[in-house]
Formats: structure tokens, C-alpha cells, sequence
């Protein structure tokens, strides 16, 4: 009696459990169709935009035809000048942090410091900047100043991210390390940071992602609205893609809505690709663990 | 009357978080001799040999004192080459802990951390490594494979061949066969018995009967203090101590 009683509870939490997690769809099924609603929206009608020439040529026309080649190559400058800034520091600092620092209210201070940081808004990025890049330290508005700024923005994400990259691979290889006559330095090289590889990775791929589509940093430091070639020298201002859609939105009388869409577009594959490969890195990351 | 490989000198151990792991320990670690730590968990037998090897400075410690000669230096002293150390004083744990390398990565580390390059040389002497660890027989044909992909048993035979390659004069073994099966524990226990003669061995064994079954000296130690020390075939016969003989007879721990 009581078994069969009990036989019926258990279908019923079952039945209860079914309901909960259809229902769970249903709703991440919902707050995925606004983004799967904009992409749609922005490939249907980005897509017939995009041609060889609209990637590979100057704008012409006051912008209002011919291609986005200089916003593509600023973005691209932009990026690999932020990471040759924020990669090396950010990761030696997160395995400073993870591997070698004491932990003290000095420590603790930093760590609260690197969070406050990530929460600020860009566009204060952006002054700072100005202040600090443009200003004082007479780069003037340049891509080294924008990447500089950038870097600075993106830091954060990337020292969290190798700090704890570092911290979840298990104590025992380091013990093991030790045992067998490796320093402390060998055994991170060797062992520790090729583990973290692909966390920190993914850290370092996010962290230029924002860097890549933010605006209001690059604002004061070294977009420039028009650039009639491709910059020549790190000190040379540079179109970038977030900006120059900023600048055909609303800056531009009579501008044909097709290239807004295509340029729109071309920044969300250029995101979008960054962002799968930080996906894709990290899945065959945790399938080829060997711990 | 064997010579001594290890003194510990009055040596005691205080972790950060107040806990006393040993009190005023003395002991000689006997050379070519199978030297057996024994007693209850929690008696300080792996913080004794952290210490031996110095791993105890990756842990939080509060205070150290007293001395541990080994080969008549004072392995405690701040100026040791602690990495020199570790490759005379090689460790097992107790459970097989491959580096997430392959077979013959894990073997070769600790030779290449040493400085060795020569690609002929580190396939010399891990072949060498593996065979002293009856492990090649098994791996040779998939050296390349993950340390982690062979069974529990081979593993920590791997672990020891990666111990043996850096030519230790000292293996200690911290409960090294308590996750394995009796065939391979019979395999490990004979294989210590075997190299008694060239490597110095210190064995916490997770029981009673590995104790006594390998045990040419054995020291049995209680909440951190060293009780009784003897000769094998004395200790776990006629044990001198009331608490020894209560532990030895099963009445406790
Ligand atoms: N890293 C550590 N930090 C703090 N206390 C520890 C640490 N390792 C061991 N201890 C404590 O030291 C005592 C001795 O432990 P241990 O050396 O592991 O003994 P055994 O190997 O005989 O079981 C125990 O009370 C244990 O909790
Ligand atoms: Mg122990």
C-alpha cells in the first residue's frame, strides 16, 4: 500500500520535474528571439550589401557609396594594437596574481580594483584616454592612443580571466612539479600554463571582442570620421567600424540604408566569429582535459 | 648494522592553522633499507615526509625546528637547492598523479626541468626508467598516449618510473598503494625489495600488513609523536610501547 503510494509520488514529481523543464525551454527559447530576431533582421538586410568591392574599397561620395575598407582596417589595427598592449600584461599580472602573490589586504585591494574596473562605463575609458594618452603623454589622437585606451578597458577581463584560468587547474600538478626538482617558474611553464591555455584564451578573445565593438573609447583618441587612405603609422587617427556606423547613422544626410546595413553587418561577423572561436576553443578545451 | 641515510634531529612542524603535526621527532633513516612509517591517520607520517623533500614549503607553515641531515647536510636550511634535493629524494603519492602529458613526457620532465635536451638521451633513460618500473612491456608501443590513458596500476608504476629516471638515492612513498588492487601492490611491494640495495626506501603504508610484510625498520608514530622505533621483525612481534602493541593488535586507529 504505502509502496504504491509512494510509486505514485515519484510519477508525480516526475510529471512535475517534465513540466518545470518544457517550461524552461519554452522561456530561454523566448529571450532568444529578440537577438535571433535582430541577426536576422541585420543578414537580411546586410547581406546584399556585402560584395568584394564594399569590403576592399575607399568610401566615396561623402561615404554615401563605394566600400568601408578603412573602418575594416582601422577595427583590425585597433585590435591587434589593444592586444599587443593587454595580452602580455594582462597575463603576466593574472599569473601573478594567481601563482605568486601573497594573499593579503594588498592582494585583496587589487582584486577589488581589477572588478571596479571591468564595471566602468567605456565612454570614462574613453576620457581618461584623452586625458592621459592624448594629452599628457602627446600621442595625439592616434591609434596608439585609441589601442592604449582600449587595453586599458580591456585588462580587466583579462587578468580575471588568466587568474582564474590558473586557479582551477588542481594543486597536485604543482605538487607533482615540485617533487620531481622543477622550480616554481618550470612547473607553471611547462605544466600549469598550457592547462590554463585555453581559459586565458578565451579571456583574451572576449576581452578584444568588446574592445573591438566599442565606440566611446576610441571617440576622443583616435577615431576619426573620415579618412581619405589607410593610416600609415601608429601615430596616424583611423576610421574603425562601431564608430563609422555611429557616424552613417546619424551624421550623414541622404545616406542609403543598404550600406548601414552592411556595415552592421561586417561588425557582427567580425564579433561573432571572435566570439565562436572563444566558444569553440574552450569546448575542445574541456573535452581534451586530462583532468 | 646499516649505515644512516637520513637523520632527523629533535625536528618538529607547526602548520599555520595551529596544528602541532610533529613534536620533537629524532629518527635515522636507515641506507639500503626499507624504512617503514607507521600509525593511525593524522599521526604526521606525510608531513614528515613533505619535510624530508622540503614539498612541505608549498604548505602554510607556521614553525619549523630542529634539524634533518641528509648525507650530513641540514636539508632545512633556507640556502638548499631544493630542486637538487627533490631529484635525489624522489616522491609517490598515494594516489597515481600523471602529469596531463604523455607516457613519455611524464617520464621525461623531470630530466628536462634537470637541463637534459638530447633527445637520445631522454629516450635512453626513459626507456631505462620504464623498464626498472616493469611498465614498458606494457607502454612501449604508445608512449605518445596520455599518462592518464593507462589503467590505476600502470599509472602509478609510471609515477615511479618517473621517480626512478631522475636516478633518486632516496624514493619515499606515501601510502603508494592504496588505491590499488593486491597484484599490483604485490608487484610494487616486491619491486621496493629489489631496489633496497641501491635506493634508499621510506614507505607510509596505508595498513598494518604492507607494514609488516615490508618493513626492515619501522617507526610508529601517534598524533605526531614518534613512539617506538625497531627493527621490522621486532616492532610488529614485540612491540615495547603499550600503544604501539594496542595499534599493532588492531585495538585501535
Ligand atoms: N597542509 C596542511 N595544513 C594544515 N594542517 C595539515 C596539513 N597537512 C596535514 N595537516 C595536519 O597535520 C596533522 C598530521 O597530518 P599528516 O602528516 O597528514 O599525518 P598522516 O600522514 O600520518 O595521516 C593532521 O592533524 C593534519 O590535519
Ligand atoms: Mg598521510
Amino acid at each position: 500500500m504505502s509502496n504504491q503510494s509512494s510509486h505514485t509520488a515519484t510519477q508525480v514529481r516526475k510529471a512535475k520535474d517534465g513540466i518545470g523543464y518544457t517550461l524552461i525551454h519554452i522561456i530561454s527559447f523566448f529571450t532568444l528571439l529578440p537577438v535571433l530576431g535582430i541577426i536576422f533582421y541585420i543578414v537580411a538586410n546586410g547581406a546584399p550589401t556585402i560584395t568584394w568591392d564594399f569590403l576592399t574599397s575607399m568610401p566615396t561620395d561623402g561615404m554615401r557609396a563605394g566600400g568601408i575598407l578603412p573602418a575594416i582596417v582601422g577595427t583590425l589595427y585597433l585590435t591587434i594594437g589593444t592586444a599587443v598592449f593587454s595580452v602580455p600584461l594582462g597575463v603576466a599580472a593574472g599569473i601573478y596574481l594567481a601563482e605568486y602573490a601573497p594573499q593579503n589586504i594588498w592582494t585583496r585591494f587589487i582584486r577589488i580594483a581589477i572588478i571596479s574596473l571591468a564595471g566602468i562605463p567605456s565612454v570614462v575609458y574613453g576620457l581618461f584616454g584623452l586625458g592621459m594618452f592624448v594629452l599628457f603623454l602627446k600621442l595625439g589622437n592616434s591609434i596608439l592612443a585609441a589601442s592604449l585606451t582600449l587595453s586599458i578597458m580591456t585588462l580587466p577581463t583579462i587578468i580575471s580571466t588568466t587568474e582564474e584560468a590558473l586557479r582551477v587547474v588542481p594543486e597536485r600538478f604543482r605538487v607533482v612539479c615540485a617533487s620531481l626538482g622543477a622550480s616554481k617558474w618550470q612547473g607553471i611553464r611547462k605544466i600549469i600554463l598550457p592547462e590554463a591555455m585555453p581559459g586565458i584564451l578565451t579571456g583574451v578573445i572576449l576581452g578584444l571582442e568588446r574592445a573591438a565593438g566599442e565606440t566611446a573609447p576610441i571617440l576622443f583618441t583616435g577615431a576619426t570620421f573620415f579618412l581619405p587612405h589607410l593610416p600609415s603609422s601608429p601615430l596616424d587617427a583611423t576610421m574603425a567600424l562601431p564608430y563609422h556606423i555611429f557616424v552613417i547613422s546619424t551624421q550623414v544626410p541622404g545616406m542609403p540604408l543598404q550600406i548601414q546595413f552592411g556595415s552592421v553587418l561586417v561588425l557582427l561577423v567580425f564579433v561573432l566569429v571572435m566570439n565562436l572561436s572563444a566558444t569553440t576553443i574552450r569546448t575542445r578545451a574541456r573535452r581534451n582535459r586530462q583532468w | 648494522m646499516s649505515n644512516s641515510k637520513i637523520s632527523i634531529r629533535n625536528y618538529s612542524l607547526r602548520y599555520s592553522d595551529g596544528v602541532q603535526a610533529l613534536k620533537n621527532v629524532s629518527l635515522e633513516i636507515h641506507a639500503n633499507a626499507i624504512n617503514v612509517l607507521f600509525g593511525p591517520s593524522g599521526g604526521g607520517k606525510s608531513s614528515l615526509l613533505r619535510s624530508i623533500n622540503r614539498l612541505i614549503d608549498l604548505a602554510d607553515v607556521d614553525e619549523t625546528s630542529g634539524q634533518i641531515l641528509f648525507n650530513g647536510v641540514n636539508i632545512l636550511d633556507k640556502e638548499m637547492p631544493v630542486s637538487q634535493l627533490r631529484r635525489k629524494i624522489g616522491m609517490v603519492f598515494s594516489r597515481p598523479i600523471p602529469l596531463p602529458k604523455s607516457i613519455f613526457e611524464n617520464v621525461a620532465f623531470g630530466l628536462r626541468v634537470a637541463g637534459e635536451n638530447d633527445p637520445a638521451v631522454l629516450h635512453s633513460k626513459v626507456e631505462e626508467a620504464l623498464k626498472q618500473a616493469y611498465l614498458w612491456e606494457e607502454v612501449y608501443d604508445r608512449l605518445d598516449d596520455p599518462g592518464i590513458s593507462i589503467s590505476g596500476g600502470q599509472q602509478q608504476r609510471l609515477c615511479l618510473a618517473r621517480v626512478l629516471a631522475l636516478e633518486p638515492e632516496v624514493i619515499m612513498l606515501d601510502e603508494p598503494t592504496s588505491a590499488l588492487d593486491p597484484v599490483t601492490t604485490a608487484r610494487i611491494e616486491s619491486f621496493l625489495q629489489e631496489i633496497k640495495d641501491r635506493i634508499t626506501v621510506i614507505i607510509a603504508p596505508h595498513n598494518m600488513s604492507q607494514s609488516a610484510r615490508v618493513a626492515d625498520y619501522a617507526t610508529f608514530f601517534l598524533q605526531g609523536e614518534l613512539i617506538e622505533v625497531g627493527a621490522g621483525s621486532k616492532l610488529f612481534v614485540n612491540p615495547q610501547d603499550q600503544r604501539t602493541q594496542d595499534y599493532v593488535e588492531g585495538r585501535f586507529g
